[in-house]
């Protein structure tokens, strides 16, 4: 599996190369769209707290960064940390409001709903934060205001994002923090019996997973060079978000990656495919209907049903 | 709308995240019938009404069935999805543009009392409080309206004593259904809608069957009543486009406060 | 001192006083029982001790120090650990990394915790099941995986609902035993039970609850003589059932 993962990566290292500029930008999705879907898997995946708000932190984020370069001409890789800073002090508070008052499930999904409708209204309706038309960034090509003409860089960006993300999951994994997160997911009042401080865990899963989704907004304001509140806050921005360890297997650490390679050529192909026609909408039917599949079908994952098939084909002898 | 949710969470504790989007069809059907037969939404509710209540059905039959013993997170996920396709379809069906319903009933006021009422409202208010009652006494009268609260309050002890409980979950949830349809061709010619006002409406259901307590069919109208009535001060006070955030608000505080809600008998 | 220590305990639920002015000692290294019928406040009184639920009144003292108003987990944490009447395993997880999750409490390395929990299982005799989830184990087996989770936390006492509910006479009687192991290696244990004759045989006293109080507190052969008892819960078949 190790040497696997290590050749996967060295292609992926060199692969654009030899990649048309289009194929690469699908790459800078699949990358972009894996590493938010690792860092929401770390709370809604690992711990299980779903969460459908998570657009909140990327839209935070993204639009400190932006107000930050904008306004005060710092530089963006200064200013991602402030905006992850920022998503994670929301982030914060969200989890503290719903853990603290014990809200589960339903509840919590809904309260993250709120506040990330919330900051969409506000975002829309702020003109310093350049209301319903959003935030523009004017394109200098410059590296060190995290500018870049060539496509490439931001592949390797993206990469390099995912694979911080994942990193940070498989790091959570291996220790206890992992194995707390696993429990309180199984059931938290039998976790609570066996010394798992649950709100401090659940908090903490929070913490991190609203940075790192923090950090990768600022990736998106200047990919971009836009922000619209809509598709930034958005529930759109939310189901993309969470489609991908859903589909590919939540809390698993390969599910995100493997469920973002699944969909965003998929995605891209119907937005192609029916945007020409004038369909507009038909690639989220599409999230719906996968949803409504996986849920009936498949509610591991894809990648943990793969890991067993491939691991009973080894069994043979 | 309230009333419609309440039911199908109370009896089958199913979150239904595609409740706003049902609406939207309720209010898309009325208008096709309106153009396309002349048909007005004030009688046209019921066609609305029997549509929905199939499309609930039907969900509920092909859907939910299969995994009401799957966890909670399953289920919600599953109504996000059902809520993305029945959003984007109207959207593919309908396109993105708000619209309206015209009524000649809606547009006429009449004096009662001291102010000015829209018929429109009134006749909306009117058939609303109908129907509840009518569902209260389905509930509290007829044999099947029995069944759904005995499934909804105990599923195995209902189904020991006969109670065929898929036929009442499909029912209970078919009927909540119905009654959202039947809200959103009478509400139709009061709201410009387009397909994304689904989410808004389900988030504003919420809010009226959190605050009133969910699995409480009183609480679901009072809830109703306190909500809109917040709304409209929401709207007088602040800019209309932060009507919005008076809901969501209101919500966040409900959540943190009291997730019973006033009448509330579960706990969540 | 003794090991644990309740006063007045009260607890109301609604119309409901399910635990009424509840007073016990338990002493390091003793066994106590705690009988009475269902509904007569026994989980109630476990929920009140480990922290799942406040009492309206009372106190609660373990080694000295007072336990109302801890959360489940630092109360775990010192030493006391429970287990649930309806067995609450983690199902998708193995039985080693259910008992892991109780091992991590002591040891935060996971290396560590998962060498102390193959160890745990060893010792409740699910050693050949460490990598079966949960979800695929007998009820027997997920009791004693119950059992083992709540051992790995090292506790200094541990509270037993209802272990034996649901097993057959030869699981039963494994069940006594490795509790009796357990109690021997130093674990002082309050035990809810149904289970009459295990009861007698495993208790050093016996504390009886009925609509929420003590009606009776006793060595096995004065409780199972005990006309408040017997009239309340025992039924006559049980006189004598008591070691002499």
């Amino acid at each position: 599996m190790r040497w696997g993962g290590l050749a996967a990566l060295l292609v992926l290292l060199a692969l654009p190369a030899v990649l048309s500029s289009y194929a690469v930008t699908i790459f800078i999705l699949i990358f972009f769209y894996a590493y938010l879907g690792q860092a929401w898997n770390i709370v809604g995946g690992y711990a299980g707290q779903l969460s459908a708000g998570h657009a909140a932190f990327v839209g935070v984020g993204g639009y400190t960064a932006a107000m930050l370069s904008n306004e005060l001409g710092l530089t963006p890789w200064v200013g991602m940390f402030a905006g992850a800073a920022l998503a994670a002090v929301l982030g914060g508070v969200i989890g503290y409001l719903g853990f603290r008052f014990g809200l589960r499930g339903f509840y919590f999904v809904l309260l993250t709903v709120a506040f990330a409708e919330v900051g969409r209204i506000a975002a829309s309706n702020i003109d310093a934060l350049g209301g319903a038309l959003g935030l523009y960034i004017t394109f200098t090509g410059d590296p060190r205001q995290f500018q870049f003409q060539d496509n490439r860089a931001y592949y390797y960006i993206a990469l390099a994002l995912l694979l911080l993300a994942t990193g940070v999951a498989w790091a959570i994994e291996r220790r206890r923090f992992g194995a707390y997160l696993a429990a309180i997911r199984e059931d938290e009042g039998a976790a609570e019996a066996l010394g798992v401080d649950t709100l401090r865990y659940k908090l903490l899963a929070m913490l991190v997973s609203s940075f790192l989704t923090g950090l990768g907004g600022t990736f998106y304001a200047f990919y971009l060079f836009s922000l619209q509140p809509n598709a930034v806050f958005g529930i759109p921005m939310s189901v993309e978000i969470i489609l991908r360890p859903i589909v590919g297997g939540a809390g698993t650490l390969l599910g995100p990656i493997l469920g973002s390679f699944i969909l965003t050529p998929l995605g891209e192909l119907s937005r192609f495919y029916f945007g020409q026609s004038g369909l507009y909408g038909a690639h989220l039917i599409a999230y719906g209907l996968l949803l409504i599949g996986v849920v009936l079908f498949l509610p591991e994952g894809a990648y943990p049903r793969l890991a067993r098939a491939l691991a009973r084909r080894r069994a043979r002898p | 709308m309230a009333v419609g949710l309440t039911l199908i969470f109370g009896v089958m504790r199913v979150i239904n995240f595609a409740h706003g989007d049902m609406m939207v069809w309720g209010m898309y059907i009325a208008l096709l019938l309106s153009r396309r037969a002349g048909l007005d939404p004030y009688v046209g509710f019921v066609i609305s009404a029997v549509a929905l209540f199939a499309l609930g059905l039907a969900v509920q039959r092909g859907l939910v069935q299969r995994i009401v013993d799957a966890p909670h997170e399953m289920q919600i996920l599953l109504m996000l999805g059902v809520a993305l396709v029945l959003e984007n379809a109207a959207l593919m069906a309908f396109g993105p543009e708000p619209e309206r319903v015209r009524s000649p009933l809606a547009a006429s006021t009449i004096w009662l009392g001291p102010v000015f009422v829209d018929v429109g409202r009134l006749v909306t208010f009117g058939v609303a409080v109908l129907l509840t009652l009518l569902l209260w006494l389905f509930l509290f009268r007829t044999d099947l309206g029995r069944a759904i609260r005995a499934a909804a309050d105990n599923p195995y002890g209902a189904l020991v004593i006969g109670t065929d409980v898929r036929r009442v979950y499909a029912t209970a949830f078919g009927i909540g259904a119905a009654c959202v349809g039947a809200a959103g061709a009478l509400v139709s010619p009061l709201l410009p809608f387009q397909p994304a006002t689904g989410l808004s409406l389900s988030i504003t259901s919420f809010n009226i069957v959190i605050i009133g307590g969910m699995g409480s069919l009183l609480g679901a109208f009072i809830g109703g009543l306190l909500v809109s009535v917040a709304e409209s001060l929401g709207a007088v006070f602040l800019a209309p486009s932060l009507k919005e955030l008076v809901s969501f608000s209101l919500l966040i505080l409900i959540l943190l406060f009291r997730p019973a809600g006033l009448f509330g008998k579960r706990a969540p | 001192m003794s090991l644990l220590e309740a006063r007045g305990l009260s607890k109301r639920f609604g119309g409901l006083q399910a635990v009424h002015d509840l007073s016990f000692a338990l002493a390091e290294g003793e066994m106590l029982g705690l009988i009475g019928p269902n509904g007569a406040g026994k989980t109630t009184a476990f929920n009140l001790l480990s922290g799942f639920l406040r009492p309206d009144a009372g106190s609660v003292s373990f080694r000295g120090r007072p336990l109302v108003g801890l959360k489940p987990h630092a109360i775990c944490r010192l030493g006391l650990a429970r287990t649930f009447q309806l067995v609450r395993p983690f199902p998708r997880m193995t039985a080693l990394d259910n008992v892991k999750v109780g091992a991590l409490a002591r040891h935060a390395h996971p290396a560590a915790a998962a060498a102390r929990a193959a160890a745990v299982l060893e010792r409740v005799g699910l050693a050949g099941k460490q990598g079966v989830r949960a979800a695929g184990l007998t009820l027997a087996e997920r009791k004693r995986l119950e059992l083992a989770r709540a051992l790995a936390t090292e506790p200094t006492l541990l509270l037993l609902d209802e272990v034996m509910a649901g097993l057959n006479p030869a699981e039963t009687e494994t069940m006594v035993q490795l509790i009796g192991r357990i109690h021997a290696d130093g674990v002082s244990i309050l035990l809810i039970e149904h289970n009459m004759r295990a009861v007698m045989a495993l208790s050093h006293r016996i504390l009886v609850l009925s609509f929420g109080e003590r009606i009776a507190e006793g060595p096995p052969a004065a409780i199972a003589n005990h006309p408040k008892v017997i009239e309340a819960y025992l039924g006559e078949e049980y006189v004598g059932t008591a070691p002499a």
